[in-house]
């Protein structure tokens, strides 16, 4: 009875978080109220024992993703008004689909009952003993079976990083730096001019 | 007790929203990028939800490989859109009509 009370009030908060996500009129309050979905889908996966994904979840979107959203939100000077303007003219499209599709998902999963599968079977398929760790059948499947798809994403992460990278990496002219291979290879006289001189009161 | 059928509606209806969402804020990079992390989170319940009541671990990894592939998804978005920002200075849709024909 607990958990359903708690799944219901996150669910609450979930839905308000993504309303606030796509009608607020800042960005900056739209990263936040995408923080705040993050954080109570974290706790509903907690619910529903997946505790290393939704550990994941908090440290990875709200602690990297949302953190990298914020900055560039801020850093870009962005002219909000040119970007509202226009906002009423597709909105009931939106609203239209929005709702043909909640119509349909919800019509689907409750007059089927889940697809087939038993949708009001209660919680109790995973062993959920007291020495059942969730992080530890994670990481013995995914280290055997799925090694080489975990490889892939590493590498995927490491193009991304790179990417990132190059694609925001600039040279700007004017900028006074340091070129190594020049101070190294540079010899005496290319900098030293030695100048022949009459002495003093000679002529 | 929490059921499928509950967390397959709680996952259409964040799906849906941000579905609206992008129809809503159609000019806005920044806030369509947002609406995508808020379509793949909605998908990802629904790995959760099946993997809970199927008694497979194995949904939990493919949410783990979304995650990632999200993450890395946002990185190189957001990194096109400084760059974007630099050439241009706006995020607007609209004005990205340099490959129309």
């Amino acid at each position: 009875m607990l958990i359903e009370i708690l799944f219901y009030l996150f669910a609450t908060i979930l839905v308000l978080g993504a309303l606030g996500v796509i009608t607020s009129r800042n960005p900056v309050y739209s990263a936040l109220a995408l923080v705040l979905c993050f954080i109570t889908s974290a706790a509903i996966w907690l619910l529903l024992e997946a505790e290393f994904l939704a550990v994941v979840l908090v440290l990875v979107y709200v602690g990297a993703v949302m953190v990298l959203f914020l900055f560039v939100v801020m850093m870009l000077d962005i002219d909000l008004e040119e970007l509202r303007r226009g906002f009423t003219r597709f909105a009931w499209l939106g609203w239209l689909t929005a709702l043909a599709v909640i119509v349909e998902i919800v019509g689907v999963v409750w007059a089927r009952g889940g697809l087939g599968i038993d949708a009001t079977r209660g919680t109790a398929a995973l062993p959920a003993s007291a020495s059942y760790s969730n992080t530890l059948a994670l990481g013995s499947v995914l280290y055997t079976d799925y090694a080489y798809p975990f490889e892939l994403a590493a590498m995927l992460l490491l193009v991304a990083i790179i990417a990132a990278i190059a694609l925001t990496m600039r040279h700007r002219t004017g900028l006074k730096h340091q070129d190594v291979d020049k101070q190294v290879a540079v010899q005496a006289k290319d900098r030293l001019r030695i100048v022949k001189m009459d002495p003093e009161g000679g002529a | 007790m929490i059921t499928l059928a509950q967390l397959l509606t709680l996952s259409g209806i964040v799906f849906s929203l941000a579905v609206a969402g992008i129809f809503l804020n159609r000019k806005n990079v920044i806030l369509l990028l947002m609406c995508v992390e808020l379509l793949l989170l909605a998908t990802n319940f629904n790995f959760i939800a099946f993997s809970r009541y199927l008694g497979d671990i194995n949904g939990q990894v493919f949410v783990f490989f979304i995650l990632t592939v999200a993450a890395a998804e946002s990185a190189i978005g957001l990194a096109i859109l400084v760059v974007l920002f630099r050439e241009r200075r706006s995020i607007n849709v609209e004005d990205l009509n340099t490959l129309r024909g």
